[in-house]
């Protein structure tokens, strides 16, 4: 049977990519967030999932304003690095699981959970930057991904309460999965950050680390937080970390944190890792 | 949508893309977008005006892409995410373009400054209320 064995939640930042792209990772700027990440690889690589669900938006690479889909989920073999502007990274190609990705979305929808059902989506810094994060530099990604793509840019967003419950109905696909398949799930993007207008720059890290807290051990606290309290809190992108929610829906109501690790800034954004595990493995 | 009072029209220097910003700037966004493709970027970067002339901009719109006014860009309907695909044509930084819109004169390396210590302070920039 499918089991979802763990949660994972990391912000996407595109500067993580290029550092390890060209090769910057023990600069002095970049060391300490690298080795930062490095118990979260040692953790990865034990418990090797054998699919990562990757929770994560699109910023203006696959998709755009002709259409925007709240929620939309890859069924496609593979899924190939986006060009945003300065040619495609130089990631290994992220291949699919199209016949489970299939399964959750019909589970999905005979739960009422209206997914756009996606083949062809060149994936950007949202979904590689996280893997990078936890698998470094492999000749081949060591898992299949199924990208989970949701809308973060356009107001309004889903509320966090919509993708808790999101992240739900995605465990019980996973659990009714007939072939024996170890699931991670991602919830990327976040923590806070501003990269628009006259307050950019803004960094909220006091509300992020609470936010931390209550994600781990008091969802329901948090997951009605007003979309304005996020924009005013954590700046007008730091609502992108309503993603984690998705990834924490999907675990146990008691979970254990395996490992936590924030670093204030990387780039303009407050960075935050999050592994989760359920307590009752 | 209408283009109605909102609670987070109180938020100082912040440009939340909604509905009404989505109608303004469909047509500066989807310009930016543009540049995704190398061919795209080639050609506009032979002769910007003939290649933006293709997108039905506003003339407001056109000045404020041409001139590179990053604030103006997003008062007129664009989303960081869409005009920051122009700053990196331009081969511009995340920390040059907060610079450019911090709207005090800011220099790349003082945004950069302000970045490494802590960044920029929520104290006084909650509300339109708590700024001078
Ligand atoms: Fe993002």
């Amino acid at each position: 049977m499918g089991k979802i064995i763990a949660g994972v939640g990391t912000s996407h930042i595109p500067a993580i990519g290029a550092a390890v792209d060209h090769n910057k990772t023990q600069e002095a700027y970049w060391k300490p967030v690298f080795d930062g990440m490095e118990p979260a690889k040692k953790w990865i690589e034990e418990v090797k999932p054998d699919v990562c669900i990757v929770v994560f938006n699109d910023h203006a690479s696959a998709f755009s304003l002709e259409s925007i889909s709240t929620f939309a989920i890859g069924v496609a073999p593979e899924f190939q690095p986006a060009d945003e502007g300065y040619g495609p990274r130089k990631v290994p190609v992220v291949k699919g699981n199209p016949e489970l990705a299939w399964h959750i979305t019909e589970s999905l929808i005979m739960d009422e959970f209206d997914m756009t059902i996606v083949n062809e989506m060149p994936v950007d810094h949202g979904l590689t930057v996280p893997l990078s994060i936890m698998f470094g530099q492999p000749e081949e990604w060591p898992c299949e991904v199924i990208p989970l793509c949701v809308n973060v840019i356009q107001y309004p967003q889903p509320t966090g309460n919509r993708c808790f419950n999101l992240g739900k109905a995605i465990r019980k696909a996973v659990e009714s999965y007939p072939k024996d398949t170890k699931v991670a799930v991602f919830g990327t993007g976040g923590l806070s950050h501003q990269l628009q207008g006259e307050r950019a720059g803004l960094i909220n890290a006091d509300y992020d680390e609470q936010w931390l807290d209550d994600l781990v051990s008091a969802p329901e606290k948090i997951k009605h937080t007003s979309h304005t309290e996020y924009l005013r809190e954590t700046g007008s992108e730091g609502i992108e970390a309503i993603m984690w929610f998705i990834m924490r829906g999907a675990l146990d109501e008691d979970v254990e944190q395996v490992y936590r690790f924030t670093h204030c800034p990387v780039s303009n954004t407050h960075y935050g890792l999050l592994v989760l595990e359920n307590k009752d493995k | 949508m209408t283009d109605q009072e909102r609670d987070y029209h109180d938020i100082p220097g912040t440009y939340v893309f909604d509905g009404t910003h989505y109608r303004k700037g469909y047509y500066l966004n989807m310009f930016c977008m543009s540049l995704n493709k190398q061919e795209n970027r080639d050609e506009f970067r032979k002769d910007e005006e003939a290649y933006l002339a293709k997108f039905p901009v506003t003339n407001e719109q056109r000045k404020a892409l041409l001139e590179r006014n990053w604030l103006e860009m997003l008062r007129l309907g664009g989303n960081i995410y869409y005009t920051f695909k122009l700053a990196i044509f331009d081969g511009m930084t995340m920390q040059a373009a907060g610079a450019a819109m911090s709207d005090s004169g800011m220099t790349e390396e003082e945004f950069k400054h302000m970045m490494i210590t802590g960044g920029r302070p929520i104290d006084g920039n909650r509300s339109k209320k708590e700024t001078k």
